[in-house]
């Protein structure tokens, strides 16, 4: 019984180390990415395309931007592909990353309940949606991160009251303090207008009775980069596998993979490295 | 009652299909939390114990503390486990931030409190009992230590199933040290974690189910072998 127990153990533990091996194996890089782009599915669809062509795995951690800037601050990824162009050109100026550049854009959306209380479909831009919400005190949900969605949010309160309504303790504005999928729960819970990315929306299974309200103003263009961590910075960094997948993702071929996702049958990203 | 007739149907789907990524992330939830939970063992219970039987200055202080962390909360384990491991970090060399390994360490951090302070509550009911017999018999401490956890290894089962109950719900460490890698760190809890941020909630229901299942069957395991071994040896 005794000698059983300790040849499992042997086994277990050199199952275990043998698995690690595996993975050391493989070639693969880490990029620090949003959850939009993981929840939107265009990262099934992408990645397989490219390791396909070049045999190197993508290992995509997604969080809010702001934490994944900082994941890639720490050295922990090879690449960062997020949307706050403010906050990545800061990174690139910090000499945290090697060079910014524009992949593809998407758009954000207002969301919110179908009978639409503060009537947003009729304002003409999304300062003045804000305003209307803001005016008839209708429940409003925000992230509450770091997160590029969360920053586009404030800006555009910022704009439309010149201060943030939290600051004002504002009781129909509410941060959740999560990721987007969340906070979409949570607004489709409490029938509250939320900003969020197309692409996550229309991926987004519990919409319950919210619906898009307000879209299409060029405010809400949400522009996404990519940068390659600083090798000198962090000598771990593996630089060519993320030149290489870098320059896949610029290429027409990465560029026109991305046009080709569908969601729902419509286009979600828009690539616009190649001008 | 919709929602929860859809997730029975979505578990029941995917049990039938049984899709290999399904697989995946079941083998590699039960690999990373067994593993744990056998790393937390070797150093819970001779650790549990010996607190049990030494007499030192401060034992009672380090029970507390030890009981204490049986409420570490995995976020906090998560975080503390990822600055470590951080490329940043002192043992950034290592590499292991975002794999499996890294996992392990964070559930067995979690879970060796659960297991030591656990046996060292059943091993301290023995050892009042049989304390005077081993000092007649002059038995060393680190032999009445084997002893005693030998003589208490059927209650002890209960013990490490804590532990294995802790690991393979906890979602808090695992995300934050893993990563939630598609087909690297993706286990059973971050992707109900995930299905539920995409409003899948029928999906993440349902693989909460098939959770529950997975630990009805570990320990529908246990039992039946302790039963057995009861039999056995009397």
């Amino acid at each position: 019984m005794k000698v059983r127990f300790k040849s499992v153990l042997i086994s277990l533990i050199a199952s275990s180390v043998l698995a690690a091996n595996a993975f050391a194996a493989e070639r693969f890089i880490i990029v620090a990415s949003t959850t939009s782009t993981v929840n939107s599915g265009l990262f099934d669809y992408l990645l397989p395309k490219f390791t396909k062509r070049h045999g190197i795995q993508i290992r995509v951690v997604g969080v809010g931007t702001g934490q994944a800037i900082r994941v890639a601050r720490r050295g922990d990824a090879d690449v960062l592909f997020v949307h706050h162009k403010k906050s990545e050109l800061a990174f690139v100026r910090g000499g945290f990353g090697v060079e910014r550049s524009d992949v593809m854009f998407n758009d954000f959306v207002i969301v919110g309940p179908e009978n639409d209380p503060a009537k947003v479909d009729v304002t003409k831009t999304v300062v003045a949606a804000y305003q209307a919400i803001a005016d008839k005190k209708s429940i409003f949900t925000s992230r509450g991160d770091d997160s590029g969605t969360h920053k586009k949010s404030l800006s555009i309160w910022q704009a439309a009251l010149k201060m943030v309504p939290l600051s004002s303790g504002a009781k129909w504005y509410r941060e959740t303090g999560s990721g987007m999928g969340a906070t979409l729960n949570i607004a489709s819970a409490m029938n509250a207008y939320t900003l969020t990315d197309r692409a996550t929306w229309e991926n987004f299974k519990n919409k319950g009775k919210l619906k898009i309200l307000f879209q299409h103003d060029p405010m809400l263009q949400n522009q996404y980069g990519i940068i390659k961590v600083n090798p000198e910075r962090h000598n771990h960094i593996k630089s060519k596998e993320a030149d290489t997948f870098i320059s896949w993702l610029l290429s027409s071929e990465g560029q026109t993979a991305i046009n080709n996702y569908k969601l729902n049958g419509k286009q979600v990203f828009f690539a616009n490295a190649l001008k | 009652m919709s929602d929860f007739s859809e997730a029975f149907a979505a578990a029941f789907a995917l049990i039938i299909s049984f899709e290999s990524s399904l697989a995946e992330i079941v083998g590699l939830s039960l690999q990373i939390s067994l593993i744990a939970v056998l790393l937390a063992s070797l150093i819970g219970l001779p650790l549990g114990a010996a607190l049990a039987v030494f007499r030192f200055p401060g034992r009672l202080t380090l029970v507390v503390i030890l009981n204490a962390l049986m409420g570490l909360p995995p976020v906090v384990v998560g975080l503390i486990v990822y600055l470590l491991l951080s490329r940043s970090g002192p043992l950034g060399t290592l590499g292991l931030l975002f794999t499996p390994t890294a996992m392990i360490i964070a559930q067995t951090i979690l879970i060796t409190p659960i297991i030591a302070a656990l046996t060292r509550q059943s091993t301290d009911t023995l050892w009042k009992e049989y304390s005077e017999q081993f000092r007649s018999l002059g038995t060393r401490p680190d032999e009445t230590v084997i002893a005693l956890l030998w003589d208490n290894r059927f209650s002890l089962v209960t013990t490490i199933l804590a532990g294995f109950g802790r690991a393979s719900a906890e979602v808090g460490a695992v995300m934050i040290v893993g990563g939630n890698i598609d087909h690297v760190t993706r286990v059973m809890t971050t992707t109900i974690a995930l299905e539920t941020s995409k409003g899948n909630l029928a999906l993440a229901l349902g693989l909460g189910i098939i959770l529950l299942c997975l630990a009805l069957g570990v320990n529908a395991a246990a039992f039946l072998i302790n039963e057995a071994a009861v039999k056995r040896h009397g």
